[in-house]
């Protein structure tokens, strides 16, 4: 307990460095899987070229999120020229891992809006491009929400790994207080790090509250993030 | 792209193979690892699972420790038990039981929950007891969901089992770590490769097993439900 007061600034430092990593990681992952999930779902029930090319968005993304953190946060430099200890390497790589849950989650979100709804809203008049911003993603939302809450905890906790190869986050309090001894330090990572997990996915379902009134009012059944990784 | 064939070629290189830091021993370590903490991690998460599963009780306390343990940083767990049991083999065991649990858990319950309750309800009143219910009717139907909790906790924990070199715990983890002490960047890679090797030949065989095990009852209807469905509910099917 000594050692976490006497070091506030370094933990709040290490807090900001986890949360510059973790944050544009959820970002991108979250913007990058919506076309390639919308893809991966629109050409799910054709056939041909476009099927293949569907299912095979899918597999690459479920390989994807089985390659293991580390190995492939040394791997990227020398796939993409990066220096070994560079923070890039782990956004990047975080970033690829919450694409591999999103665009399954994304595909199924898009899959799961009424067929009914989508045909009237184009018998409505509706262009394919405004149908899907105001029709299609809107009711895809609550799984849409599901899935960038997953992949936020799962982000934040992964962020620590980098730590092993130097990159600065809260899993530097980790590695620091083994070597030297100090179990305050690592229990003030751990600590932190599902404390970060835990705003951070109170302001995601804030903004679904936000960006989707009409469930609020509705008894809200969220599906189980639990299961969402069962099916990934 | 040079430094993968670096890489590459100490991969294949017979001296890496033998000895106590060869390749061989290095791969036996990281499966034996990974399987004694998913054994462990099975015998308490899958009846646990079932129990929930059958009963409908303490769902709620299942998602909330399946969801709490997911935040949970692997890293500062093996650090933490490292300080107080020291460094080896045990402390990463535990905290790959830890991080196996909750996959397995949800797998278990949400493959009972799954079924249609009014299959369970004609089991009942065509005389099964509970134990019959368990083992002829909800075990098999809710089969797939299972291997499916069992197929991610497998990945998570192989991929991770290589964090135990972390504290000196073996596994193929230890060519990443004896690579990025001694700056040496194409044993660090070889390793990493290895790894991924490993995690994606699990992953081809485990979507392979979660094929084989759903009941052939169930499967003949789904074949049904796709030739006479709408081209959408054919694509759900699957």
């Amino acid at each position: 307990m000594n050692w976490v007061l006497n070091n506030l600034a370094l933990i709040g430092e290490r807090t900001l460095d986890h949360l510059a990593i973790a944050v544009p990681a959820i970002i991108l992952s979250f913007v990058l899987s919506v076309p390639i999930g919308w893809v991966a779902n629109r050409y799910r029930a054709s056939n041909g070229v476009l099927l293949w090319l569907s299912g095979s968005l899918l597999a690459v993304s479920g390989l994807l999120y089985a390659i293991p953190s580390l190995p492939l946060f040394l791997a990227l430099p020398a796939i993409i020229g990066t220096g070994l200890r560079d923070p890039i390497n782990v956004v990047i790589g975080l970033t690829l891992y919450g694409i591999a849950l999103m665009v399954r989650a994304t595909a199924d979100a898009l899959a799961s809006v009424d067929p009914n709804v989508e045909q009237s809203a184009t018998a409505m008049g509706f262009s394919g491009w405004s149908r899907f911003w105001k029709v299609e993603l809107p009711l895809a939302g609550p799984v849409l929400l599901a899935g960038i809450r997953v992949v936020s905890v799962s982000t934040v906790s992964l962020t620590t790994v980098g730590a092993v190869l130097g990159i600065e986050s809260l899993g530097l309090l980790f590695t620091d207080g083994l070597q030297r001894n100090i179990p305050g330090e690592i229990y003030a990572g751990i600590v932190l790090t599902i404390l970060i997990a835990v705003v951070l996915d109170g302001i995601l379902v804030l903004c679904g509250r936000l960006l989707m009134p009409w469930r609020h009012a509705a008894a809200p059944k969220q599906q189980a993030p639990t299961e969402l990784v069962v099916n990934a | 792209m040079n430094l993968i064939v670096d890489a590459i070629a100490w991969i294949l290189d017979p001296a890496h193979y033998g000895g106590p830091n060869g390749i061989g021993v290095r791969l036996i370590e990281h499966l034996w690892i990974s399987v004694v903490s998913l054994v462990i991690a099975g015998a308490i998460a899958i009846p646990a699972g079932f129990l929930i599963g059958h009963t409908g009780t303490g769902r709620a306390a299942a998602v909330l420790v399946s969801g709490g343990v997911r935040a949970l940083p692997t890293l500062g767990l093996i650090s933490i038990l490292g300080l107080s049991i020291g460094i080896g083999v045990q402390a990463p065991i535990i905290a790959f039981v830890v991080l196996a649990i909750p996959s397995m858990l949800a797998g278990a319950y949400a493959g009972f929950e799954a079924i249609d309750r009014r299959i369970v309800d004609s089991a009942r009143s065509v005389g099964m007891t509970e134990w019959q219910i368990v083992g002829r009717v909800e075990l098999p139907l809710g089969l797939p969901l299972l291997i499916g909790g069992i197929r991610s906790a497998t990945l998570q924990v192989i991929a991770t089992a290589t964090l135990a070199a972390y504290i000196s715990g073996g596994g193929l983890g230890s060519f990443i770590f004896l690579g990025l002490r001694t700056n040496d960047y194409t044993q660090m890679l070889a390793g990493s490769i290895l790894v991924i090797a490993l995690a994606i030949a699990f992953e081809g065989a485990f979507s392979a097993l979660q094929r084989l095990v759903v009941p052939a009852g169930v499967r003949a209807g789904q074949r049904t439900k796709v030739r006479s469905g709408s081209p959408r509910s054919a694509a759900e099917a699957e």
